[in-house]
């Protein structure tokens, strides 16, 4: 990526120099730059959904293996991700137009005791890029907020995170009191959160641990997709 | 009973003045300390392979008839535990180093009571700058201090050899965050606790 600051004509490019160029400052956090190349796209009459998934989600991408590589640092993730929110304030009202389905609904949150949403805020916009209908309940939930957004909510998925090794172990809780209720089998639930492993998310009985927002976007579709296939059957 | 073998702590960077300052109180010569650096918490998936580096080096270089670590589990999501029962090697016990720095009894009850607590000791009142408003990328995008901090609520300076000009750092960091302030006395006694552990089994081992 280059740290070429040099003023460029966001217009005189073509669409794939100009998707190019906003994956660029998508990667240096320019949140302008990247909301003036998603009018731009609209107005060249791109579907709102192609400017989502090419310039914004596919930049987005990017980021995402370099900070996993050790290229990137939290303070550039945050840069870029608060562009990519500039991008998605424009085309959230133009998606819910189109009326398109969600592909999927997911109820996030952190666990009780843990007050750090970065990295849920990260997988939440990127479950939204990804066509999730997302429905965040915050931070610091105890087991009954679960269970009342479950209820009230439907959704096919629960992410719980955690940032902290004390708070991680909430996550068992929440898990076996779905079971206790009977209910444990109707969601697919995700775990993350940087002390988390494939091996804590398989003790606590989680469908799934995800490494970063990116595994959760794929690992979200994989599973609601073979869940699906499974009711058809 | 004979003089206790030598035993090597490896600690975090963090820790590195107190571990000393426990030491010489207490008259463990026997007990030397190597640090890792502090930065490492930025990167805690590679606490862990750092450690175990050090351990290797220590038995390979001998001099040391015993190797004890003092880092918390520090966010490693237990690989630290499993890559010490591996080297058969103990660690002082706790998540992290707030916890043995206040005592876990009174670190359960701050955390439980204000679950947005920032803790700060005095390592991190001494390096805020660096660590925190530079190595969170502060100082170049203000606007994400209130993405990190938003959530927090006070920050309590867990003081170990406090001094007016630390508290009154550390007030200054609490203001910069926009946090409320509290001071927490803890002195050294609970991490001089933890290190009377190793300092028991060594002399054990050795007589």
């Amino acid at each position: 990526m280059s740290d070429d600051y040099e003023e460029i004509d966001l217009r005189a490019l073509d669409d794939d120099e100009l998707v190019e160029q906003m994956h660029d400052d998508l990667y240096n956090g320019l949140k302008e730059e990247v909301e003036q190349g998603t009018r731009i796209l609209l107005e060249r009459k791109w579907g709102a959904d192609t400017v989502l998934d090419r310039a914004l989600v596919g930049g987005m991408q990017i980021v995402g293996v370099d900070f996993r590589d050790g290229i990137l640092f939290v303070p550039e993730v945050l840069q870029a991700a608060n562009a990519m929110k500039g991008g998605m304030e424009i085309l959230r009202p133009l998606l819910a137009q189109t009326g398109a389905e969600p592909i999927g609904k997911i109820v996030i949150g952190t666990v009780k005791g843990d007050i750090h949403d970065i990295g849920k805020n990260l997988v939440s916009m990127m479950m939204e890029g990804a066509g999730f209908e997302v429905i965040d309940i915050g931070i610091n939930n105890p087991v009954e907020k679960y269970l009342q957004a479950l209820e009230t909510h439907h959704p096919d998925i629960l992410g719980m995170s955690a940032l902290l090794t004390t708070t991680m172990p909430y996550m068992k809780v929440v898990i076996d009191t779905m079971k206790e209720k009977g209910i444990r089998n109707d969601y697919i639930v995700l775990v993350g959160g940087a002390p988390l492993n494939e091996e804590f998310g398989k003790a606590v009985g989680a469908d799934a641990y995800c490494r970063d927002a990116a595994v959760a976007v794929d690992t979200a579709k994989a599973l609601i997709r073979a869940r699906r296939l499974a009711r058809v059957a | 009973m004979d003089s206790p073998e030598r035993t090597l702590v490896i600690g975090c960077g963090a820790l590195a003045h107190e571990l000393l300052a426990v030491i010489r109180a207490s008259g463990w010569p026997h007990l030397v300390v190597q640090c890792l650096p502090a930065d490492l918490h930025n990167r805690p998936e590679r606490i862990t392979g750092a450690v175990r580096q050090k351990i290797r080096a220590a038995r390979a270089g001998g001099g040391f008839s015993r190797v004890f670590v003092a880092y918390g589990d520090c966010g490693t999501g237990g690989a630290l535990d499993r890559m010490l029962a591996e080297e058969g090697v103990e660690r002082i016990a706790g998540a992290h180093c707030y916890e043995f720095l206040a005592g876990s009894a009174i670190f359960e009850r701050l955390a439980d009571e204000e679950p947005g607590t920032f803790y700060v000791t005095d390592f991190l009142v001494r390096h805020f700058d660096r660590i925190v408003i530079r190595g969170l990328g502060i100082d170049r995008y203000p606007h994400l201090a209130a993405q990190y901090f938003g959530n927090y609520r006070r920050l309590v300076y867990l003081a170990q050899q406090p001094s007016d000009e630390r508290i009154d750092a550390a007030r200054a960091a609490a203001r910069r965050l926009g946090l409320a302030f509290q001071l927490r006395d803890t002195g050294l006694a609970p991490l001089a606790r933890a290190l009377a552990f190793v300092n028991r089994e060594t002399i054990q081992w050795a007589g």
